[in-house]
């Protein structure tokens, strides 16, 4: 199959992008400045990530359809205001995790972003569970791009006025050229900013006048040590069809209000997990010294036991040291608990830490 | 004068008497990005031609750094250990990785001049 480019293609070749495929995509990992710069401007001034590549499903519908949802996503859907966002994911059910991704309430229905690797797929289980009873629409004639880091609301508010009043995980319709974006506070970098969808033939413009403004294009090199500082899951290796929610410790994003009732996807193995506990849970590890601990990285306990395996690891550069996740057995998911990670052969000390690793607030509320 | 030498894993050497100056170049440094762990041999150990003799790892992965000759490692550079951004800055003088009292001296002799490597690089980055 042809790699596929996005409506930016253009303007990530003219600020000298470096290419890899990602889901099927040809996307920036990284542009001149390299990784470490762009992760710093993004914390420190604003950045721009095209995540185009991520899909955009549109399902139409009103009170029935938040009703139908709820027996997918573990979420008091009925009750989440419009243009209101929440974290879920998409389980089967056994509870093991399919996708996560960002849903959130419009007038139309439901505006729900996919993972790139895994939207073709949700498509399809959300259609069979669905029955065709709703227009669904995973919209290829609209990139997506996220806009991160403090300056990133002035400089957003100047092209598009009003977005800065909006509150973290809420959204809104506004225009842009007399073309409708929908732009919503939320990220993935752990800062302040926006994610913008837009039509494809407007999304180059948009993105160079950001530019102007002074953002700058951020790679996906940048994102993923930008993501991993904050905490956050990527899908595919802190996440997978093999964990559930409660084991990847996301247990803050179900519904209390529904895991009393019970009546969504995996729903039996959740509650009996919130009950009688899980043996393995996701955990911050931080390596000492400098050794980055990498993906698939083996954990061992303190006897030379095998305890479990780091899903994500790299350097963090706004920490200035290596930072990972991972999974371990629950008896040794406790902070400050000492823990050896095999790399090269060798066995290197690290702790188990709480996450994020970086925190900054989050613009919460302004109104 | 001193010799200057280049392999086809990036590496350049510099040859003063028996002791050999080790390091990678600007282009192996350009390929790999930024550099944020260096990992060395140890003082006093052998290593082989072509052998491993250390680590770098950017943001993104892990790459291994080899030896183009044989010989005993009499001198690491810890400046790169504690500060690997450095290796970004200076590939090719201060950012060296290690000394080695050559073994054999003919193994100079498969390696790449400047010019030959600086061809060399371009065609594998095409």
């Amino acid at each position: 199959m042809e790699t596929k480019k996005t409506s930016l293609y253009q303007l990530h070749q003219d600020c000298n992008a470096k290419f890899v495929e990602f889901a099927g995509y040809q996307m920036p990992i990284q542009y001149s400045e390299g990784i470490v710069e762009e992760h710093k401007f993004t914390r420190n001034h604003s950045g721009i990530f095209d995540v185009s590549h991520m899909g955009q499903l549109f399902i139409y519908g009103g009170e029935d359809l938040s009703k139908d949802l709820e027996k997918i996503f573990p979420l008091d859907l009925k009750n989440l205001k419009l243009n209101h966002s929440k974290y879920s994911f998409l389980m089967d059910k056994d509870a093991g995790i399919h996708d996560d991704l960002i849903i959130t309430k419009t007038k139309e229905g439901f505006l729900i972003i996919l993972n790139a690797a895994c939207k073709d797929n949700d498509f399809k289980i959300l259609k069979e569970f669905l029955e065709d009873k709703y227009k669904m629409v995973l919209d290829e004639n609209r990139s997506l791009i996220a806009i991160q880091g403090p300056k990133s609301s002035e400089i957003l508010n100047d092209v598009i006025d009003g977005v800065k009043d909006l509150n973290f995980m809420s959204g809104n319709w506004f225009t842009f050229e007399n073309q409708k974006v929908y732009i919503t506070r939320s990220g993935y970098t752990g800062e302040d900013g926006f994610e913008i969808s837009i039509v494809n033939d407007f999304v180059d413009q948009l993105t160079r006048e950001l530019i102007n403004k002074g953002s700058k294009l951020i790679g996906l090199g940048a994102r993923d040590t930008l993501r991993l500082e904050a905490g956050l899951c990527l899908y595919g290796h802190d996440l997978d069809k093999d964990k559930t929610p409660v084991e990847a410790n996301l247990k803050w994003a179900i519904s209390k209000e529904r895991i009393s009732k019970g009546d969504f996807i995996g729903s039996d193995i959740i509650i009996k997990q919130l009950n009688d506990g899980v043996s393995k849970i996701r955990v911050g590890i931080k390596p000492e010294g400098r050794i980055i601990a990498r993906e698939k990285t083996k954990i061992f306990n303190q006897s030379d036991v095998h305890i479990g395996e780091i899903t994500s690891g790299t350097f963090g550069p706004s920490v200035n040291g290596p930072v990972a996740m991972g999974y371990v057995e629950n008896e040794f998911s406790k902070k400050n608990t000492k823990v050896f990670l095999e790399v090269r052969g060798k066995k290197h000390p690290a702790s188990i830490c709480s996450l994020p690793f970086y925190k900054k607030s989050y613009v919460k509320g302004v109104n | 004068m001193s010799q200057v030498k280049y392999s086809k894993e990036h590496e350049w050497i510099k040859l003063d008497g028996d002791v050999a100056t080790i390091g990678i170049t600007k282009h192996a440094t350009e390929m790999l990005g930024d550099i944020v762990f260096a990992e060395l041999p140890e003082k006093g150990s052998s290593v082989e031609k072509d052998g491993t003799a250390g680590v770098v790892e950017s943001t993104k992965a892990a790459s291994d750094v080899y030896t183009p000759v044989s010989g005993e490692v009499v001198d690491t550079n810890q400046a790169i250990v504690d500060d690997p951004s450095k290796i970004n800055q200076d590939p090719e003088d201060s950012a060296w990785f290690f000394k080695l009292k050559i073994k054999d001296p003919s193994e100079m002799d498969t390696l790449m001049n400047k010019d030959d490597y600086d061809k060399f690089a371009k065609e594998t980055s095409a």
